[in-house]
């Protein structure tokens, strides 16, 4: 056959050739789509639509006929990993097990097929659930309002900080910076950036918490908040935390609560009591909504009293009367989302909430934080443990000393990580650890998948001590659907759609 | 002890680990967490459900609800519409696979999001007439943010001109980011329902600007002059910024051919239910000129040790977590599987399929356009040309009308109110269709709605 068209084969599976393009797969006259019957006059386009704004020719996509559709997409979810094939144990990212009845409830179609601009009349069912997923995140968090709309952990921060400036106008002043330890995650100075501040950042002490003398001398009137993860990405908890919201406080600045690793202290300590004014969290992490491969995520944000004027809206609320409806609080920031959040996200974290109750989220909590730190005593054997006391639901490790040993960097153990069956680690984060590698296994793995997970750290280890080098992890990964990618060639020579093939985009 | 169902260790494999770790109880643990700001009895939740529980409650809560279909026939759109979503789609999207990846920082074991990334990627680039398109937003709004920054960035001014009849609560999210960025946004304001760009030459105004932004068909469903946003643009030395409908992209040219510099939409449109306003989809696409502030992941074709293709995200650079403050956006998760389900929606209208639809919701707006205008009373908010939704006067508060048709079980659409105050557009009703609307559904929809006006 001339045409290229699909061929239903099972070729291009792991570690073989590679799957052929959707547009390769292209065959022209193919097609897959069909619609309802309408009996509408059949009136041309050239008649609907005047020549000045219509194209001469359709936009060119894909000819595909439906059964090769479902061959190519069935074949590329074969070259993936996921939760649901086994542990992902990547530190602040909390891939913990998505269940099965949260999708049930996500695609029911009283959920799913609801117009956002549905009136309140017919749309109590999903009011009602977004004012209880709220409530039910203020009582977690020790909060008094939240707001839904952020679609991501990214966006409730600069949700957070937007809240924190209109709270410090509303007060006639003109704060110009936040705080950030040197150990946060990157989207916390590009957030402060964004929200129209400077970054001013903190260093970490000896135990791996922030620097109080520090932080001290860097505090003053100008100072409109910190942010703060705690557990931080080093896995610890802030035991100074008193003290910092106390320093914080002082000088008029707020507390903002990064929920990246909430996990941790699920029903143990909520960031309102230990002093934080403001909160994200990720569903997509703490309460097991799918991360989709890179979203959709949502981040809600939940604040005490003196924020909870400024709330973006409208936003669902309880009515007097015991309905459901919209209101705008009175000094509100504005919009984060063209309508009401990521809702079916949103449901998918109710869910999750009901089917555990408080007395399971506080389980959750603490079996993240025994899976963490009876790993890290395995890992002890074979790895360097940086600021070494108890950590809460993941830990930092490095390899450092493997490194200069043996020439194992953490990257190489993590590619070799993949093919003994494993997801790798997150690797050279926190910037403050050399070759590090942050493991976060959730409070979802059986101790067995730990102790298999940990022989697999060990073996890569001890097999480039034994070899007195790191060749072996070097050429990992060799049974993956495709062997180590190069990278700098990808960013070199930019190919970023199929049409910049036979030229590149340069 | 206490039941947490997703958990698997028994009390005996607690009790081992705890052992392991010399400590007694899970409550050891915790030890670095000062007591005073501990909390004491437990969180003030309900105790955990069953899955039965959970469901009975669940369909309990979704009688609550009025989903669009056969009871509720959907006329409503303003950003959100009611496309054919065939089970192909659902089955393919809905694999656990591309559900429960992480974003894909082992491109090893991540090929096949990749590649799905990739070809949405491509498909966004040839709808939108650019070069380059990203990843994926979080939502339209979303991404016009992220365009209105890349602008300011680029041209090194904050000034932002936009027009009036851009989706309303893209807006009042841009206005939302400008109180932390400190862009200046000027409306510009329209003559029968569009963009009337003549307006903004005052005499001592300013002749310079970052961001002209454009939406075409406009929220009103009007068809927008591109070339004359265009060449305000030039004058300005801005960079045209253009709100694009991914359907009509099947029958309009393409907003890169008429001189855009960043295209963006909201892509719920393409297999994405309407599921009460999200996760839905940005779509991004730039010229290559300014690749390196496009916001958020790129997906790029390269080869692994052996020469065989692989794809890995690339320009890292570019992004948060390696830029920290001086990154132009901090967009780390974004709608991933939103972007697999668009590019297989794609794959399965091809060609002739995604211009088929475009067709049919023109044919089925013009065919309502045209018995609704038939009623006493109701008259065309606009003159300008539509295309699929279009706004219509009517004798009583829109906000009533729309509650008795939902008693007649039709949606009738959305009033346009917030964003258009004090505007001839300010209270009219936005109507909308898609190529799943027939005839006989309209024919009653025009009878309920004649009766519903009186």
């Amino acid at each position: 056959m001339s045409a290229p068209g699909g061929r239903a084969t099972s070729a291009p599976l792991l570690g073989r050739d590679s799957e052929p393009s959707l547009f390769e797969l292209s065959a022209p006259g193919r097609r897959s789509a069909s619609f309802r019957t309408n009996d509408l006059p059949e009136w041309p386009i050239a008649e609907l639509v005047d020549a000045e704004y219509r194209a001469a020719e359709p936009v060119e996509l894909a000819e595909i006929a439906e059964r090769d559709l479902v061959a190519h997409f069935t074949r590329l979810s074969h070259r993936q990993y996921s939760v649901d094939l086994g542990a992902y144990p990547l530190g602040s990212c909390t891939m913990k097990y998505n269940p099965k009845s949260c999708d049930a409830a996500a695609v029911m179609p009283g959920f799913a097929n609801v117009h956002p601009a549905t009136p309140p009349s017919c749309s109590q069912g999903w009011l009602r659930v977004l004012v209880e997923l709220e409530e039910a995140l203020c009582a977690i968090t020790g909060m008094t309002a939240a707001t839904l709309q952020p679609a991501a952990g990214a966006a409730g921060e600069l949700t957070g900080l937007l809240l924190m400036r209109a709270y410090h106008e509303s007060q006639g002043e003109r704060r110009t910076r936040v705080i950030i330890p040197d150990s946060a995650h990157g989207t916390n100075p590009a957030s402060v950036v964004l929200g129209g501040y400077e970054v001013a950042t903190v260093g970490t002490n000896e135990r791996g918490g922030v620097d109080l003398e520090q932080l001290r001398s860097v505090l003053d009137t100008d100072v409109a908040g910190i942010m703060l993860t705690n557990p931080n990405t080093l896995g610890l908890f802030e035991e100074d935390i008193v003290e910092i919201a106390t320093a914080v406080h002082d000088v008029g600045g707020l507390l903002y609560y990064d929920g990246a690793n909430l996990n941790a202290i699920l029903g143990i300590v909520r960031p309102g009591d230990m002093g934080f004014d403001i909160v994200h969290l990720n569903t997509h992490k703490t309460f097991a909504t799918p991360h989709g491969g890179g979203g959709p995520g949502a981040g809600p944000v939940a604040v005490d009293d003196r924020l909870a004027d400024f709330l973006p809206g409208p936003r669902p609320v309880r009515l007097a009367d015991g309905t459901f409806g919209f209101a705008t609080p009175p000094k509100s920031i504005g919009r984060l989302h063209s309508w009401h959040g990521n809702a079916v996200v949103l449901l998918r974290a109710w869910a999750y909430l009901r089917l555990n109750g408080g007395d399971g989220l506080e389980q959750v909590a603490r079996v993240a934080v025994l899976n963490a730190n009876w790993l890290r005593e395995q890992l002890r054997q074979a790895y360097e443990i940086p600021y070494d006391r108890r950590v809460m639901h993941e830990c930092v490790v490095s390899a450092h000393s493997l490194e200069k040993d043996t020439g194992l960097r953490a990257l190489d153990i993590a590619k070799r990580l993949l093919e003994l069956g494993f997801h790798a680690p997150t690797v050279y984060f926190p910037h403050i650890v050399d070759e590090a590698l942050m493991i976060e296994p959730t409070e979802t793995e059986s101790p067995q998948t730990l102790a298999a997970l940990a022989d697999a750290f060990l073996l890569v280890a001890n097999e480039a001590r034994e070899a007195g080098s790191a060749d072996e992890a070097k050429k990992a990964p060799r049974t993956t659907p495709v062997g180590r990618v190069d990278e700098a060639r990808a960013a070199r020579h930019l190919v970023a759609t199929f049409d910049h093939r036979d030229h590149g985009a340069h | 002890m206490t039941a947490a169902p997703f958990v698997p260790h028994t009390d005996a494999e607690i009790a081992e680990m705890l052992s392991g770790l010399g400590l007694s109880s899970l409550d050891d643990l915790f030890e670095a967490i000062p007591h005073a700001v501990r909390l004491a009895g437990g969180l003030d939740l309900p105790g955990h459900w069953s899955e039965a529980d959970l469901n009975d409650r669940l369909e309990e809560l979704a009688s609550a609800n009025r989903p669009v279909g056969r009871d509720l026939v959907c006329f409503a759109g303003a950003g959100a519409y009611d496309h054919e979503i065939p089970a192909v789609v659902r089955s393919l999207a809905s694999r656990s696979e591309f559900v429960t990846a992480y974003t894909p920082y082992q491109p090893e074991v991540a090929q096949g999001v990749l590649q799905a990334i990739f070809e949405y990627q491509t498909m966004v680039t040839r709808l939108t007439g650019l070069d380059v398109a990203n990843a994926s937003l979080y939502d339209g709004a979303a991404a016009l943010v992220e365009a209105v920054n890349l602008a300011a960035a680029a041209t090194g001014n904050q000034r932002v001109l936009c027009s009036a009849a851009v989706n309303p609560r893209w807006r009042a999210q841009m206005a939302t980011f400008a109180r932390g960025s400190g862009h200046e946004i000027e409306i510009v304001p329209l003559a029968d329902g569009v963009t009337d760009w003549g307006a903004i030459d005052q005499p001592g105004g300013q002749t310079t600007a970052g961001a002209v932004v454009v939406a075409t068909p406009n929220y009103l469903g009007c068809l927008e002059d591109v070339a004359t946003a265009r060449e305000t643009a030039d004058r300005l030395g801005a960079r045209l910024v253009v709100c694009f409908d991914p359907v009509a992209a099947g029958v309009l040219k393409t907003p890169g051919s008429q001189g855009a510099d960043v295209v963006v939409g909201e892509g719920q449109p393409f297999g994405l239910p309407l599921s009460f306003g999200g996760p839905y989809l940005g779509l991004f696409a730039c010229r290559l000129a300014d690749v390196r502030r496009l916001p958020g992941r790129l997906v790029g074709e390269t080869v692994d040790t052996e020469g065989r293709t692989a794809y890995v995200t690339t320009l890292r650079a570019r992004e948060q977590d390696i830029r920290r403050e001086r990154a132009s956006s901090n967009v780390c998760t974004n709608e991933t599987l939103m972007a697999v389900t668009a590019v297989i929606q794609l794959g399965w209208l091809g060609t002739t399929g995604l211009a088929e639809i475009a067709l049919r919701s023109a044919r089925a707006a013009r065919y309502c356009r045209e018995a609704l205008l038939e009623i006493d009373g109701v008259e065309a908010a606009a003159g300008a040309p539509v295309l699929r939704e279009f706004a219509l006067r009517l004798p009583i508060e829109p906000g009533l009308l729309i509650e008795r048709l939902t008693g007649e079980g039709y949606l009738a659409g959305v009033v346009v109110d917030e964003g258009f105050e004090g505007t001839p557009y300010e209270g009219s009703l936005l109507v909308a269709t898609t190529e799943r609307r027939t005839r006989s559904e309209i024919d009653s929809f025009a009878q309920a709605f004649d009766k519903a006006l009186r």
